[in-house]
């Protein structure tokens, strides 16, 4: 900037008509870009109208007059819980195996879905990977994995297997395998490789070049994520249990679908689903925010 | 003892080592110097097997170490130590810790994630230390550490390895003066008192004068100069570094003092 030439013009490249090439080419593709927005958000609209319509043809008795029951079935089952509030203490300690059951499934399909992910997380990872080649074949499998659904593999699994908590568990593990090995290669990626390279320098292997290069490093991150998943995968237990995963999802289901006589029992395991979710969305939060704050330190 | 035979290193169509030769008979301390870019790095890295070579071949005491794959590699890794200008520790460990990491090649995975080094190597761990004369930040995280105390953990894994060869990629090209020379003097006892073979990458003339028994230039991927230090005049640096006149030695220097005497215009230009 000090160098007074810098202000005249130069004879050899004309900065104008360069600019404007660049100034043109650039317009032409802010404007390209606009266009794919507009039809973007034009087919969105589109979608959102013609499924509601669909949505509402199907619906047997109609979307808008089943709307005004839906006040209905709480108040049913609130006003009989409330009439049988007595036998709620019961009620809660009958479905504690069941919750039990619903934790378990969560905490093993995290546990064997975390370390399925990280696997998946750095063999997907330029720099990391024990077979570079393989790389693009990881991504997909592990884009696949998160893209299907839990409930998919649950009902296809229950088909194949018969129900119980061993379908939940390979279908949330399968499901947290896809999620987390995407959220890890996206914190291994950021690896700083120079204690990898030093770790290769002295003949370390492939795992210990991860134990000791990689896991100190990304330890904290993965760890908060894990334990966002397990919050997430008690939801999801809870939710398979309805299509005959067992667990309190299970109960419920039969409670409901008992009809009048066991709204006090689905009452109770509504409240046993909320304490636990609540309970454990607090608890990972509190270690995650400890996580967070050390990591700074 | 090591000889280098052809050796050429492609990243995509351009050579970073070309056609490199040359031969090493007797452990003796080895400077390489060249311009950025010049390959030095990549050839080092060549013989540490971190980059595979294009073609040619890399002989140690009559074994052909360019062609050795997987478990062999690693253990010809383990037998050739490397100094990197950025450490490469892993900076949440203690220094111990890093420090053992230069046997990781003879021990298992398990020993690895447990932790479970002998109690032997521990203890040498910490005598390396203390003969580097760091040996009262044992017990602290890496990353706690100053750049040159940082390099001297990372020549005391190098020497945890007990390696044949030592290759130190411009060990203190990111250190002030003082932490650099002392850095090099412990370069140069090492090679004095454990006869090892150092080959070391050097960004000054001067540093590779002052410790180097030979010194080998190199230019856009050639060897343009290969002779004992006091060969290398400033015609030869010229070349070396395909400098003008107005080529300064002084400029590639970091020794305290040396610049003070030139101006620092010419050190620029
Ligand atoms: N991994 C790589 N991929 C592509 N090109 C590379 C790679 N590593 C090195 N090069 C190229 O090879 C040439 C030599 O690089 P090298 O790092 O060996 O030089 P150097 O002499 O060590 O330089 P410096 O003094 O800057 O470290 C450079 O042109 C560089 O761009
Ligand atoms: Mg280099």
């Amino acid at each position: 900037m000090s160098n007074p030439n810098s202000q005249e013009p130069n004879p050899k490249r004309p900065p104008q008509t360069d600019t404007k090439i660049v100034q043109d080419s650039y317009m032409a593709m802010v404007q390209r870009k606009r266009l794919y927005g507009g039809i973007v958000l034009l087919i969105f609209v589109l979608m959102m109208v013609s499924g509601f319509m669909v949505a509402d043809s199907r619906n047997a008795g109609g979307f808008w007059d089943g709307l005004k029951n839906v006040g209905d079935y709480p108040a049913d089952v609130l006003s009989e819980a409330w009439e049988q509030r007595a036998e709620l203490p019961g009620y809660l300690f009958k479905f504690l195996p069941a919750l039990i059951e619903t934790i378990n499934i969560a905490a093993v399909s995290t546990l064997v879905g975390v370390v399925a992910g990280f696997l998946l997380a750095m063999h997907g990872t330029r720099g990391l990977a024990y077979f570079p080649w393989a790389i693009p074949f990881v991504r997909r499998t592990t884009d696949i994995m998160r893209a299907v659904p839990e409930i998919v593999i649950a009902l296809l699994l229950i088909f194949v297997l018969g129900g119980g908590p061993v379908p939940a568990v390979i279908a949330i593990a399968i499901h947290t395998a896809g999620a987390i090995g995407k959220l890890f290669s996206e914190v291994a990626e950021n690896v700083d490789l120079k204690p990898v390279e030093g770790l290769s320098s002295v003949g370390a292997n492939w795992t210990q070049r991860v134990l000791l290069g990689v896991l100190p490093q990304v330890a904290p991150n993965f760890l908060s994520y894990s334990l966002l998943r397990f919050e997430i995968n008690i939801r999801a237990s809870a939710i398979l249990g309805f299509v005959g995963a067992g667990g309190l999802g299970y109960e419920l289901r039969n409670a409901m679908s008992w009809g009048p006589g066991l709204f006090d029992e689905a009452a109770a395991i509504f409240i046993l689903l909320f304490a636990t979710i609540i309970f454990f969305d607090q608890l990972s939060s509190r270690y995650r925010n400890q996580l967070a704050e050390g990591k700074s330190a | 003892m090591l000889s280098i035979s052809g050796v050429t290193k492609k990243f995509g169509d351009k050579a970073a080592v070309n056609n490199v030769s040359f031969q090493i008979d007797e452990p003796a301390f080895i400077g390489i110097i060249g311009r950025s870019g010049a390959g030095k790095s990549t050839l080092l890295r060549t013989i540490n097997r971190l980059t595979d070579v294009t073609s040619g071949e890399i002989q140690f005491e009559n074994s052909c170490i360019s062609k050795l794959k997987r478990n062999d590699r690693r253990r010809w890794q383990s037998e050739c130590a490397m100094i990197f200008q950025q450490f490469n520790l892993v900076p949440r460990m203690d220094v111990v810790s890093n420090v053992l990491h230069g046997t990781l090649n003879k021990r298992s995975t398990l020993t690895t994630l447990f932790n479970l080094y002998p109690t032997e190597d521990i203890h040498r761990a910490v005598e390396i230390l203390d003969r580097l004369g760091i040996a009262e930040h044992a017990p602290k995280r890496a990353e706690a550490l100053s750049g040159g105390q940082q390099q001297r953990v990372a020549i005391a894994r190098a020497l945890m390895q007990d390696p044949k060869i030592i290759l130190a990629d411009e060990p203190i090209a990111s250190l002030d003066p003082m932490n650099a020379q002392i850095v090099m003097d412990a370069l140069r006892r090492i090679h004095e008192e454990d006869g090892r073979l150092v080959i070391a990458n050097l960004h000054t003339l001067d540093t590779a004068r002052r410790y180097c028994d030979r010194v080998i230039g190199m230019r856009d991927g050639v060897i343009v100069f290969d002779g004992p230090p006091e060969e290398l005049t400033t015609e030869a640096a010229r070349e070396i570094y395909d400098a003008g006149d107005d080529f300064s030695e002084e400029a590639t220097s970091t020794e305290i003092g040396v610049l003070d005497r030139t101006e620092m215009v010419a050190a620029v230009a």
